[in-house]
Formats: structure tokens, sequence, C-alpha cells
């Protein structure tokens, strides 16, 4: 094969294999600015998955980066559970009140079926859309919230502390029941078309607890699911410090971990010993301002970092670009990346 | 002194450590040996203490769920010592808090558990619109109001408060804190903020700065 003729796919599994493709593969996890696309709100964007079909097909023909990304917005899973989703006109939505008013509806608390929900069918939809259109070339990245990430919305952060470390049977009676609609959830979408799964799991970031207290929770939780998925696992800690788990993450079966711009990149390429593929960690929140010549030093400065050897995909750190980023600052990541980042890697 | 000193460091331990059981007998005996002086546990055992988990949580040696029981068990112990209706508690600077329109509230409280602990009361404005905002600070005297976001379009919106404010020269201090401005340290200066806060305790510090306390 003509290293050149890479397909977006043979270009990131080459990468994914430690070996070296034709050019450093790039996510741009773009979501609302599909809307922007369509000349819509976001609301109205995330309504139908024809449209959201529409705005990853676009947006990669504009900026070519190597994924199909139709993650919605992350309250959406909550949705499903009988919760509800408040929308912005320039920014992601965030989860309505919590779906468990009081603690103790945890211990009679059953998850939804996934072939049930409106909302988790309009998602699936957009997968099997997407592979239709992209057959084995590009590959299409699921998203699943982690059983142990999505409690903030379904009861509020507060609570969720308080139950992690003073009640842990009710704790373990919700992961039960999280970590079973996860599964489902997950596989659901590999059947969709999802070549892999991310697993956004922000709260087992040292960020957010210590990393003792994530052994005996987040971890295994993480082992768990991934242990019971039909498809790779990249975990994504949304911007969250990796670093200091990254053996535990590779442990428990992660193929890929998304790290912060807290992270130094060598230094967690490093640690990942050829275990795992590293994504990330532009920034996502400056990005909105970054002229072009520090979107092309941004750039540069991460692939010289990360991937030589490949087991490298560049990516912003959250999963997610603000709406904010503009169009000349994501045409400047696709042009400073075909730039320099074609293997070899010129130092 | 040094007996002071070493009192904190164990009331540290035990927030850090979630026991609250020590972390309660920590004030006790304190409050034993200041003869009932509520002040004087606040500024030499537990300010000290919550100023070191705050330096910890900014250099990434604790994390958020620390930083949030210890403030949550403090202000407990705090509120038995010092009753929110108590007139021994401090109206003064007269300090706001709000998330604007952003779900998320850990951040706010966090600061408003960190604030209360510290003997100050304060108004909490939740989950508001700008111009509710607005409208409280020309009704409310706010001196100092702190606004605490995790999501960037919300960050962006303080803009509009500050601009009414000198617009209005109405005098509050706004104190912004959370992720879009630990991760764009420029962006508390885009959105005319007083200052940016990276930590609860930080904030306390800048806004008794900044009323001249």
């Amino acid at each position: 094969m003509i290293k050149d003729e890479m397909t977006s796919m043979e270009r990131v599994l080459t990468a994914l294999g430690q070996e070296e493709p034709d050019r450093v593969p790039y996510f741009l996890l773009l979501t609302m600015h599909g809307a922007k696309e369509l000349g819509m709100s976001i609301k109205e964007y995330f309504s139908r998955p024809e449209n959201v079909v529409e705005g990853q097909i676009r947006m990669r023909e504009k900026y070519g980066h190597d994924c199909y990304y139709p993650f919605y917005y992350a309250s959406l899973e909550t949705e499903a559970w009988g919760g509800s989703t408040i929308f912005y006109e320039d920014g992601p939505a965030n989860a309505g009140a919590p779906v468990i008013k009081k603690i103790e509806d945890i211990e009679s608390l059953e998850a939804p079926d996934v072939w049930d929900s409106p909302q988790l069918l309009k998602v699936l939809k957009s997968t099997e859309m997407l592979k239709d259109h992209a057959g084995e070339d590009v590959p299409i990245i699921g998203v699943a919230m982690s059983p142990f990430s999505v409690p903030p919305m379904q009861l509020g952060f507060d609570k969720y502390f308080d139950i992690m470390y003073e009640d842990r049977e009710l704790f373990d009676k919700l992961m039960e029941v999280n970590t079973d609609f996860c599964i489902e959830w997950s596989n659901a979408q590999l059947e969709a078309g999802a070549t892999a799964i991310c697993y956004f799991d922000p709260v087992s970031s040292p960020t957010l607890i210590p990393r003792e207290l994530y052994r005996e929770t987040g971890y295994k939780i993480q082992k768990k699911v991934t242990s019971q998925l039909n498809g790779p696992v990249a975990v994504h800690l949304a911007s969250g410090r990796a670093l200091p788990i990254i053996d535990d993450i590779a442990d428990a079966g992660a193929s890929v971990v998304c790290t912060s711009v807290i992270d130094d990149l060598t230094e967690v390429k490093t640690a990942c010993k050829g275990r795992m593929s590293v994504l990330g960690n532009l920034n996502g929140i400056e990005m909105r301002n970054w002229t072009a010549e520090t979107t092309a030093n941004t750039v540069r400065e991460a692939i010289e970092k990360a991937a030589e050897g490949g087991g490298y995909i560049l990516s912003d750190n959250h999963g997610e670009i603000p709406y904010q980023v503009p169009h000349e600052v994501l045409m400047g990541i696709s042009d400073a990346v075909r730039k320099y980042g074609q293997y070899p890697i010129d130092r | 002194m040094e007996n002071d000193k070493r009192a904190s460091m164990d009331f540290e331990n035990a927030l850090i450590n979630v026991d609250r059981i020590a972390a309660e007998d920590v004030i006790k005996k304190a409050l034993h040996v200041g003869e009932g002086d509520v002040f004087r546990v606040i500024d030499t055992i537990i300010s000290p203490a919550l100023e070191s988990i705050g330096s910890k949580w900014e250099a990434g040696d604790i994390a958020l769920s620390q930083e949030y029981m210890a403030s949550k068990i403090t202000e407990e112990l705090t509120n038995k010592m010092l009753p929110i209706e108590s007139p021994q508690r401090s109206s003064r600077p007269s300090i706001g808090i709000t998330t604007l329109k952003d779900q998320h509230m850990l951040g706010k409280q966090i600061l408003k558990a960190l604030i209360s602990s510290n003997g100050f009361n304060l108004i909490d404005y939740g989950c508001m619109a700008i111009e509710n905002i607005k409208e409280k600070l020309k009704t409310d005297n706010i001196e100092v109001l702190f606004v605490s976001t995790l999501m960037l379009n919300q960050a962006l919106t303080v803009k509009e408060i500050t601009e009414f404010i000198e617009q209005e020269k109405i005098g509050t201090k706004v104190i912004v804190g959370g992720a879009p401005f630990l991760f764009d340290e420029g962006l508390w200066k885009e959105v005319k903020a007083s200052a940016m806060a990276r930590t609860a305790v930080e904030g306390i510090h800048i806004s008794q700065r900044l009323m001249g306390e």
C-alpha cells in the first residue's frame, strides 16, 4: 500500500497499532458546529438524526479530519432515564433537574431499555446512516458516559460525592444499574456501526477524586464495562488529568487514553509504553482566540511531542470543541497537521 | 501558637481523610482551650487548614472531591458553633454568588461552604439569568459578586455584568472562577472581571483584599 493513499480508517488503525501511517491522524471532535453549518439552532440541529449526519459529513469534507463523531450531548443519556435537557444558543446542553430526587430512590432504580428511548434511537440512527456513508473508510466514534461519571447528572455532584464517601451500599447499587445500561448502550452503538466507544469518565480523573478512591471505584467499573464491550474503548477524562492513573486505565482495558492539556503530552506518551495510544491535547478553551501562528505552532509542538512511532491521534483535550472556536482555527489545525504531521516526523 | 499549628494540621488531615469525628474532636478541644472563642478557632485552626487544602488542590496534590468534602464538613462544624442567624456573623462585605445560567453547582457549593466557614454570610443567587442578576446587583447592594461557571459560553457572559456595573456605577467587584478561567488565563481580563480565583480560598482572600480589609 502506498502510504499517502491511506483512508482515514487505515491511518487511524495503523497509528493505533503503534506504527507510523502516512501522516498523523486527527480527530476534530465537532458537535455543535454542525448546527452552524446547517444554519440552525443547536436544539433544532439535535432534534433529527439526519441533521447530525449532514453536519458531520459537511464538517469532515471541510476540515478533512479522520473520524465521524455522532455524539449529541451528554444529558441525552439522562433523558433516557426520564431527565430533561436545557439547551443554549451558544454552548453545550446541560442536564436539567436531577432525575433522582432523593438518594433513597436509588434503591428502586431501574435502567431504561435502550431500544425504548426515542433519544438514544436518534443517535443509533445517525450512527447507522454515517456507517452507510463511510463504509470501512472512516472511523465512527460512539460515545457513552461511564457508569461512574453519569451520576452528577442523575443526582447532582454533591449528593454523588456524599454517597461515594459515606454510603457505599447505595453507591454500589447505583453503579450496578448504570453499568448494565452503559454496556447495553455502548454495544448498541457498536452494532449500529460505531468503530469504537469513547468512554467519558471525568470523575475518574485525579483532578476529581484521589487515585486510591478511583482504584476502589471507577477503575473496577471501567474494567467491568470494557470486558463486556464488543469493540475497542477510548477513555476520555474530559480535560481532567490522566497521567497519575495511566497504568490503571491501560490495565482496565482501554486502547486509547484521551488526555488533558494539564498533562505533558510527552510524559503521557512515554507512560503509555505502547500499551495504549494517546489522543489529545489541544486546549479547546484557548483555541477560540488562536492566531494562525499560534495554531500552527501549537499543532506542531503536539506532533513533535507525541507522534513519533505512531500511537498518537491529535485532538482537543475535552472531547468537544467549543462553539466559539471559529472556522479559521479549525482550518488552521487541519493545515498544520498536513504540513507538520507527515511521517517520518521532521523535528 | 505551636499547639494551634498542630491542631490545624490535625484538622486538615481529618478533613482530607473525610474523618468527621476526628475533625469535630479537634474543634471541640480547640474551643475548650480557647474558652469558647469561636473566631479564634476559625482564625487559628479552620482558616489555615482550609488555606492549605486550597493550595494542595491548586497544586494537584488533592482532588476536588476531597476539597468538597472538607468544605462540607467544615461548614457543618462551623454552623454548629456559629449558626447562620448568629449576630456574630459578618455581613460585610455584602457577598453574592451565582453560576449564571450554568447548571453545574459544585464550585459554587464549595465556595459557599468556605465563606460560611469563615464566619461570613452571603446571598446565593443559584443559577440565574443575566437580567435577573443585574436587578439583584441594584437592589441588594452587593459589594462582591462571585461567579463560578464550568461552561465557556456562560463565562463569556460575565462581560455583560461587568459592563453593566461600570455603566450603572454600582461599584460591585466581580470575582470569577471555574474551568474556563483555569484553562484560559486571559479570560478573566477579557470579560473585565475584577479578579480570578483559582481556588475557593483564594477567592475569599481576593474579596478581602478588594474590599480593603
